[in-house]
């Protein structure tokens, strides 16, 4: 691709990807609704889907406020933050096999360093708000995503052993004869939940549980700002949902169809199972969430990228 | 072109670091710290070490720094610390610092200029032979960093351990060994 075609194409993925968690606020309390017996917004537009406008229009005639007591320029800076990191981390994502914006050897690792990055709005969003229920928020969240990252990152290990590259493209490639999710079924496992965990949605909603919280780290944001952190948090679960499909599920491989067709069903299936894990798991306790990741999560990493790597070196062994 | 870039990183690196001290706000302080690190990744990808980038990156910038701004929300100062951190920075505080640095600063740039030129490497270390190095010659080092981190996780179980069995005020049930020992 020349370098104007990848200006392009990175602003085509941007575009989409806005546009595509600003129509998934309107397809998730569509299907949840479908899920839990009800209907969901259906009066706007056809099945309702023009209520995406109708909400875009409130929040941005909303007035933005700033609370008087709160620490300004940190108030402003933090939504922009997710956002920002959500987007990057979207540059990495091989959508076929010529169709990616870049193709770093270190891809992996730039991806999980811009969710870590990410964590830094939820943060000080809740630090600059200067209120207690969000700064009960912002620190439950560090909590949460520091513990989760640990395990996020050591669940790709797997990956990385069968495939022997950081790079997100020759991940795909070396899944031709059978994708990661059979073979690191326990990497995709932890790394689902620690997905979840790391983009906050609801089962392990705790930084925003609004029964206790009022609404936790953003109970101070109105109008576009917290428009902000509702569009990194889709940003997220969309980005979640691509990483998932690349590691695990073969990326754009498949036969028949052409590659981004593939990898844009696949990211929908994925998108549509978090978002039954949404209707259907409630929310554990605080401590629950960190016995589940310390006490179980981390021990069954361990444990995969052991066996993992006991099976690559037999395997090595036996082709040498 | 990588030259510029990278003097742009630098520029910005020095600039935060030298905010990051200067700021009252803990807060403040910290996210300069960030761009710092951030700008010092940039650095790192520019000489060819991509994998050195990303860690600092995941590591320095998105895991440690976090632990930093979680500790000041734990202690949640506000304004009562920014008014004693304004006067902890007062200039008779950090004038003589000031100077010793600057000896020092101008010592190092006379050492820069007698010692040859040296070149950025024109080939990017891939991650491959990172770990090559590290698990090759430098493996004592590795082992070396991971008995400190077992000592450190030894030392955090041994604190959180004497504040879980610290003994509430009023036990509803005593045990009954005790009593017998007695």
């Amino acid at each position: 691709m020349s370098e104007l075609g990848t200006v392009g194409f990175g602003l085509a993925i941007i575009l989409a990807a806005i546009g595509g968690a600003a129509v998934l606020t309107w397809f998730e309390r569509r299907l949840l609704g479908i899920w839990q017996d009800r209907y969901g917004p259906n009066r706007l537009g056809p099945l309702g889907v023009l209520q995406v406008l109708a909400d875009m229009l409130k929040l941005l005639t909303k007035h933005d406020w700033i609370p008087p007591f709160a620490d300004r320029a940190v108030f402003v800076f933090a939504p922009t933050a997710i956002v920002v990191a959500m987007m990057l981390g979207f540059a990495v994502i091989p959508f076929g096999p010529e169709l990616y914006i870049l193709d770093l050897n270190i891809g992996l690792l730039f991806f999980l360093g811009m969710t870590s990055l990410a964590v830094y709005s939820v943060l000080l969003g809740g630090l600059a708000s200067n209120n207690k229920y969000a700064l009960l928020g912002g620190l439950r969240s560090a909590a949460q995503m520091v513990s989760y990252e640990v395990f996020m990152g050591l669940s790709l290990m797997g990956v990385v052993m069968l495939s022997g590259s950081f790079s997100l493209r020759d991940i795909v490639e070396a899944q031709r004869d059978m994708w990661y999710c059979i073979p690191q079924f326990l990497g995709l496992f932890v790394f689902l939940i620690a997905g979840i965990a790391e983009s906050h949605r609801l089962p392990f909603d705790l930084p925003e549980a609004e029964h206790e919280l009022t609404a936790g780290f953003h109970t101070e944001y109105g109008g576009m700002k917290f428009a902000m952190f509702m569009l990194g948090e889709y940003l997220g679960l969309i980005l979640i949902c691509c990483m998932i499909t690349t590691l695990f599920f073969g990326g754009w491989l498949g036969p028949w169809l052409p590659p981004v067709v593939w990898f844009s069903l696949k990211v929908f299936i994925l998108i549509c199972f978090f978002i039954l894990l949404r209707a259907a798991i409630p929310r554990p306790r605080y401590d629950q969430l960190m016995t589940l990741g310390w006490k179980y999560m981390l021990p069954l990493t361990l444990l995969n990228l052991l066996l993992t790597g006991a099976i690559a070196l037999v395997l090595e062994g036996r082709s040498v | 072109m990588i030259e510029s870039l990278f003097y742009i990183a630098a520029v910005i690196a020095l600039s935060t670091t030298a905010l990051a001290l200067s700021r009252a706000n803990a807060t403040h302080a910290l996210i300069y710290l960030i761009v710092s690190l951030l700008a010092v990744a940039v650095i790192f990808f520019l000489l060819g070490a991509p994998f050195a980038a990303a860690l600092e990156v995941l590591i320095y910038a998105g895991a440690i720094m976090v632990l930093f701004v979680f500790v000041i929300m734990m202690l949640n100062l506000g304004e009562a610390g920014v008014a004693q951190e304004r006067q902890w920075l007062q200039p008779r505080f950090w004038l003589l610092p000031g100077i010793l640095a600057a000896v020092l600063l101008l010592e190092l740039l006379l050492a820069i200029q007698h010692s040859p030129a040296a070149t950025s490497p024109s080939v990017a270390v891939a991650p491959k032979a990172v770990g090559l190095a590290l698990y090759g010659p430098y493996v004592l080092a590795v082992e070396i960093a991971s008995l400190l981190l077992l000592a450190g996780l030894v030392g955090a179980y041994h604190l959180g351990r004497r504040f879980l069995a610290r003994p509430t005020a009023v036990d509803p049930h005593p045990q009954t060994d005790d009593v017998g020992q007695a």
